[in-house]
């Protein structure tokens, strides 16, 4: 779970990370008041979104007057702020954190994360601030220092002062900065993180060592018992279609491409992507219905798949071990038809009651893809998406549904037989390979 | 022969008051060796009781001095799985397998780093992993014993279905499996694909590796490296998650690409630089192994 800066700042006071003086903002007027209550001449008024490169999009600006401050907060709020992070849409800004100007002298790294080399939590600290920190570790690896720390002992002084030392900061400096690394680490590790990042991290004119920036994210598997942690999730930073996936207690990604896809554990599931990929085609997303999945899951998959408008054909692809083929196939049918499905469907089951499953989506009499295989699924799927796309200019071109789809298809009279059409498209292609 | 486990081994559950452990402790005791195998069970408040004929304990300590048990399965759920890996260690069982999965990383940290300072014995399977299984022998875990097939492939992998998937088209092929073992999909974790495939290298029952990883991390590329340097055996290999976009977590807590590292691309790479037989086509790890086996 990742959260805001000026949430992040928030926990960094309560562990004793000293950060400017600020608060968050939800209206321009609020800005105002904010810069007035904090006194001085120099204020920054800052976007906060989840997305990192803000200052780079144009989401961070320095105000020198509460004429300035209202000018900049009016620019920034509501923007689309379009940063390295979040993809061409940009992301809206809805909340601001307007802070104190500093006097800054010097500008340095620190950060905090799970290495799991060593299984320890990784301090790393670096002379070169304000910058993007992966390039400073491609082109001078040498000048970021790491501390793979203790957990039974915590940071101690020594190894605070040490780094602190490397990375530059004046000795009068040695202890507020120590000070501060050994609260970043408490923060961190009471706070169940994986990832406490100050970028930069400041040294002022009055030799204050303080945190300009926070960046933290959170440990899924941990929230349950942080609870003031999970008051602070935003959900307008986090895509809608996560959000329902994980009411239902789904694994679910957006993707760029047109091909749905569902599938029963999180290896699986990438590898499922990559056949489709394999093969010409482009996931639409990543979705794990785990592995004890109900029908009434499987449906809410279904509907979270096809929410997604860019969809235009689904995969499914099952590995039955302790769940059922059979379970599955009544799922996936109970759910194509209360969705209506209207898109190209290509079943792969394998494991456990396999046969009665595949005897499942036969009689239900929906235009059901079976694939033998990963590989064949995905070749299926593929060519049902171009077959479709050829279909599109004559629909009514193919009047009679095979025979087969009747009896059951009786109950549902209109869609079956517009559904019917592409598939026979993909019959007949196959045939002549 | 097999590595980790085989029909001696003595088994307890820890979490067989729940519903999970119940139902995986029955249908691992149906497979093969299971009856015997499957010993006691641990829950402190129904020490004395049994499951289906399997006696429970107040401790793993407790289990083990009645039962002689060798290995532990945890079933518990997360906020204590830790505390139960624990336990098993400190009761110097040979092995501990935790399928559990969304323990906290913290709790894990901290239960590796005592394991380490105080030199344990005991090897730690998972947490997040289907478990183990010796085809033939003894399935410890959730993976379903069926479509396993008594033989001399070796299978690895930090995925479940994934490894069914692996398992089932070397069955189809007629290719058995020695032992089939899921590390897991966390982070911080026991055994990893190095460890495993070095018992590998050193299982006279062994002929050739298929080893499954994904995206996050560096262990299959550790594990490629020493592989170039001792493996005698043929490996071959697949990483998931080639499509997978930078920062996002997909579905297991350590499939993630973090400041560029851990891409699958990164670890193919590596890994047929360091001669593991590298197929980029999921549907073809069983068709690949028997192309080195001959």
């Amino acid at each position: 779970m990742k959260i805001h800066e000026y949430q992040g700042k928030e926990l960094f006071r309560k562990y004793g990370v000293v950060t400017p003086r600020g608060f968050p903002c939800f209206s321009v007027d609020e800005a105002v008041e904010a810069a007035k209550k904090l006194g001085g001449n120099v204020w920054v008024v800052k976007a906060q979104i989840h997305a990192g490169g803000r200052g780079k999009g144009g989401g961070v600006k320095v105000a020198k007057s509460l004429e300035e401050v209202r000018d900049k907060a009016g620019q920034i709020l509501g923007m689309q702020l379009v940063t390295h992070q979040t993809g061409a849409q940009g992301q809206k800004v809805r909340r601001l954190l307007v802070e104190e100007g500093a006097d800054i002298r010097k500008e340095l790294y620190a950060a905090m994360v799970v290495d799991r080399g060593t299984q320890r939590v990784c301090l790393m600290a670096s002379s070169e601030g304000g910058m993007d920190i992966e390039e400073v570790a491609a082109s001078t690896p040498e000048k970021i220092h790491k501390v793979f720390i203790d957990p039974a002992a915590g940071l101690t002084d020594r190894e605070a002062e040490d780094v602190a030392r490397k990375i530059g900061i004046p000795w009068q400096a040695i202890a507020p900065a120590r000070d501060l690394l050994k609260a970043l680490y408490r923060c961190f590790d009471a706070t169940d993180a994986s990832l406490a990042e100050i970028n930069p991290l400041a040294i002022t004119g009055d030799g204050k060592v303080i945190a300009l920036d926070s960046k933290m994210n959170f440990d899924d598997n941990a929230l349950f018992r942080q609870p003031e942690i999970v008051a602070m999730r935003d959900l307008d930073e986090e895509d809608p279609l996560e959000i329902e996936a994980s009411k239902h207690d789904l694994s679910y990604i957006s993707l760029d491409g047109n091909i749905g896809c569902m599938v029963n554990g999180a290896g699986l599931a990438m590898a499922t992507m990559d056949t489709i990929k394999l093969f010409g085609g482009e996931p639409a997303n990543f979705l794990d219905v785990g592995g004890g999945a109900t029908a009434e899951k499987v449906t809410a998959a279904f509907k979270i798949m096809l929410s997604n408008p860019k969809v235009k054909a689904i995969l499914v692809n099952i590995f039955g071990g302790i769940m059922m083929c059979d379970t599955i196939a009544t799922g996936v049918v109970a759910a194509a038809r209360e969705v209506k499905l209207a898109v190209p469907l290509v079943v792969r089951m394998k494991g456990t009651n396999e046969e009665l499953g595949r005897k499942i989506l036969k009689e239900s009499g929906l235009p059901i893809i079976s694939a033998d295989n990963m590989a064949d699924a995905a070749k299926k799927v593929v060519a049902a998406l171009q077959g479709k796309a050829k279909a599109t200019p004559k629909p009514k071109a193919k009047p009679k549904p095979r025979p087969r789809a009747k009896p059951k298809a009786k109950a549902k009279k209109a869609t079956p037989a517009r559904r019917v059409a592409p598939k026979k498209k993909v019959r007949s292609k196959g045939k002549k390979k | 022969m097999s590595i980790l486990i085989n029909g001696n081994a003595r088994v307890i559950t820890q979490g067989i008051t729940g519903k999970t452990g119940q139902y995986h402790t029955r249908t691992s005791r149906e497979y093969a060796n299971g009856r015997a195998c499957y010993v006691a069970g641990v829950n402190p408040k129904k020490a004395g009781e049994d499951f289906e004929g399997i006696p429970i304990f107040a401790s793993v300590a407790e289990a083990k001095k009645s039962t002689g048990a060798t290995v532990s399965v945890i079933y518990v759920p997360p906020a204590g799985a830790a505390a139960a890996i624990w336990e098993a260690v400190e009761a110097d069982l040979d092995l501990v397998i935790c399928i559990t999965e969304g323990i906290p990383v913290r709790d894990m940290i901290q239960v590796r780093d005592r394991m380490r300072k105080q030199a344990r014995k005991t090897l730690l399977l998972g947490p997040n992993c289907p478990g183990v299984i010796t085809p033939g022998e003894l399935k410890i875990g959730i993976m379903p014993g069926h479509i396993h097939k008594k033989g001399r492939v070796g299978v690895v992998s930090r995925s479940g279905t994934l490894t069914y998937e692996a398992v089932g088209q070397l069955t189809e092929l007629g290719i058995g499996q020695s032992t089939a073992v899921g590390i897991g999909g966390d982070p911080v974790n026991g055994l990893k694909h190095i460890d495993v495939l070095r018992l590998f290298n050193d299982d006279p029952a062994t002929d050739a590796v298929v080893m499954i990883g994904e995206i996050g991390g560096s262990d299959e590329e550790d594990c490629a490296r020493w592989s170039k340097a001792n493996m005698k055996k043929p490996v071959v290999g697949f990483i998931a998650g080639v499509t997978a976009p930078p920062g996002k977590r997909m579905g297991h807590a350590g499939a993630i690409i973090s400041g560029g590292k851990g891409t699958a691309q990164e670890k193919l790479e590596v890994m047929e630089e360091c001669g593991i037989t590298v197929t980029r086509n999921p549907a073809e790890m069983g068709k690949a192994l028997k192309a080195v086996l001959k």
